[in-house]
């Protein structure tokens, strides 16, 4: 009797979670939905990516099909199934096939954790969370599926018997794990402000205590760029360098199989952006207002609050896009030493930092929402920016020891040159 | 054996990474806002070929219609390539006409001999360059074609104005 009396008492009132079986009905509209829009957008980044690239570069890009080539995704995708699909001799037929697939899936998947929206309420039904797999485990699940990503391209560059394809595909998981570590290390710090590793969790720390991008910059900086290197994109495209390794792991593929790859690294890149707003700016959240963080939850907020966390988002497909026509392609031994070198000791010290200064500001008895505790977190991060940006970044070269040339030895080769006319041509 | 060696000085003191990266993204967002985009809209919007542009072939006619040909030959012996095929004829008062005057635009590399050699001023290259066909036989031009053809002919390289001015 009061099971049924909390069962209406819930469908009347919106603001309450749902039923189970409600539970279960909107999670599939939600994943359904969500895989729909999802493969629209990364349809669509594909031509944000050659437009954005033209115009960087002086050119127009696709604006033919459609108005403006809003039809270009489409005439891409009619022609990449009407293309013979190649089958080269001694390829490993079952992995072959397999490994698009591997490659995109985890992509798609890892989105699934991510809040995109204040929670909807539907009349009779109760609150919906706008995420279409609210876990507990949130972030560490990212982590675990993103990992998966690695082994659809290297399993590609293996089973293709081709040994560029071979080289790109071992390129890609050397890459991946050394970027990997500096990424989860980078995230720690996410965590520990937010005590969760829940990814709504984290969310709504950053509504009380503003954006963690500008509690954790050094975080935020390092995680960018091991997501720049987690998705194999410029300056980390290593496993696809075409100067050096034709196309890399997917040298031997064609048609759609073919473009499965691109469209994993368009996936990932919306997953990566994702997980940046979801993890430094807020997720959901709007800025300077606490209008949109607050019950009761009315359709208006939640459309708000997507149309804010859909536009985050695209800055940083943008900025993924902008950034690949813009630096030039990292050298192997530079990229691991960064990756090692780096990130790993500043990812690992910077947990230690904020580590001890979240503990001194919790045994000072500071509430975690308070000003006082933003503003020591803020000073510290200030002091790391500076010192990052500013002082480390200066008169470094990120390369093997060896390769160094120090000045003195610059100036010592230099007279050597001057000396001797076979060096410099001149008695020739 | 002369060796050049280059002794690379980079300045070390003055490198940079980050700050390095977000100067050269805010070059790459100039370009990104700059309006002026050097694509030319092809079918829509065209270069202006030049005056000595050579192309597609024009026969040039008399007022009556007929081609300039006199069926001299000098075309087909000049021609590099070997694609000018004619065949010449004879009227009752003895002028000379072509019966056949074919060129074989794929084997066609424009030199511009034939309009250099050509004593009627008759054979003559275009300023035009669309000439794309559906089907091979489409490329031999006969006499029919090229004297319909429209399109303004290349003007000869002048020595007293070598620069066409």
């Amino acid at each position: 009797m009061t099971h049924a009396m909390s069962l209406l008492l819930q469908a009347a009132n919106p603001q309450l979670p749902p039923t189970d079986g409600m539970f279960i009905l909107f999670g599939l509209i939600k994943a359904g939905a969500a895989f729909g829009i999802y493969m629209l957008c990364v349809a669509y980044t594909t031509l944000a990516e050659r437009r954005v690239a033209a115009w960087i570069q002086d050119r127009l890009g696709p604006n033919r099909v459609g108005w403006e080539g809003f039809l270009q995704p489409i005439a891409d995708g009619v022609k990449n199934f009407m293309k013979e699909e190649s089958m080269p001799g001694g390829v490993n037929k079952a992995l072959f096939i397999l490994a698009p697939a591997l490659a995109f899936v985890p992509a798609m998947i890892t989105w699934a954790v991510i809040p995109f929206a204040s929670p909807l309420p539907v009349p009779g039904v109760g609150l919906i969370d706008m995420v279409v797999a609210d876990l507990p485990v949130g972030f560490l699940f990212t982590l675990a599926i993103s990992s998966l990503g690695v082994y659809g391209v290297t399993i590609a560059g293996w089973s293709s018997n081709n040994k560029y394809a071979l080289l790109g595909g071992l390129r890609a998981s050397a890459q991946m794990i050394s970027y990997e570590i500096a990424m989860g290390m980078s995230t720690v710090c996410v965590l520990l402000l937010a005590g969760n590793v829940n990814l709504s969790a984290v969310v709504s720390q950053q509504q009380a205590q503003g954006w963690n991008v500008l509690l954790l910059t050094l975080a935020f900086f390092i995680f960018a760029v091991a997501a720049l290197a987690e998705t194999n994109r410029v300056p980390f495209d290593l496993p696809e360098a075409e100067s050096e390794l034709i196309a890399g792991y997917h040298a031997e593929y064609s048609s759609m199989r073919y473009s499965m790859f691109p469209l994993a690294e368009y996936a990932n890149i919306i997953t990566s952006s994702s997980l940046i707003v979801a993890l430094f700016f807020g997720g959901w959240d709007i800025p300077f207002t606490t209008w949109d963080n607050l019950p009761p939850w009315t359709i208006t907020k939640t459309l708000a609050t997507m149309g804010m966390y859909v536009s985050k988002v695209m800055f940083f497909v943008f900025a993924f896009i902008w950034l690949r026509w813009t630096v030039p392609r990292f050298r192997y031994d530079q990229l691991m030493s960064l990756g090692w070198k780096v990130l790993l000791p500043m990812a690992l010290l910077y947990i230690t930092a904020v580590a001890s200064m979240v503990l001194a500001l919790d045994y000072a008895a500071l509430a975690r929402e308070g000003m006082a505790f933003r503003g020591a977190m803020l000073g510290m991060n200030l002091v790391f920016v500076v010192l990052v940006f500013w002082v480390l970044d200066r008169g470094r070269i990120i390369s093997p020891a060896f390769s160094r040339l120090e000045r003195e030895r610059v100036n010592r080769l230099r007279a050597v040159a001057e000396r001797s006319d076979l060096l410099t041509g001149k008695g020739a | 054996m002369a060796i050049t060696t280059r002794v690379v000085d980079r300045p070390v003191d003055e490198s940079s990474y980050i700050r390095a990266t977000f100067q050269g993204l805010a070059l790459s967002f100039k370009h990104l806002v700059d309006p002026h985009k050097v694509t030319v809209q092809y079918p829509e919007e065209k270069w202006d070929i030049g005056p000595r542009w050579r192309g597609t072939h024009r026969m040039l006619t008399t007022e009556d219609g007929t081609a300039k040909c006199v069926a001299c030959g000098l075309c087909p012996t000049v021609c590099p390539a070997n694609c000018i095929k004619l065949v010449p004829g004879e009227d009752a008062e003895g002028n000379r006409y072509p019966l056949v005057f074919d060129i074989d635009e794929f084997r066609c590399i424009f030199c511009g001999y034939c309009q250099e050699v050509c004593p009627e001023e008759a054979i003559h290259l275009g300023r035009h360059y669309e000439n794309a066909e559906y089907e091979r036989k489409d490329f031999i031009y006969d006499l029919k074609r090229l004297t319909s053809q429209t399109h303004p002919v290349c003007e000869m390289w002048d020595p007293a104005d070598p620069r066409g001015e």
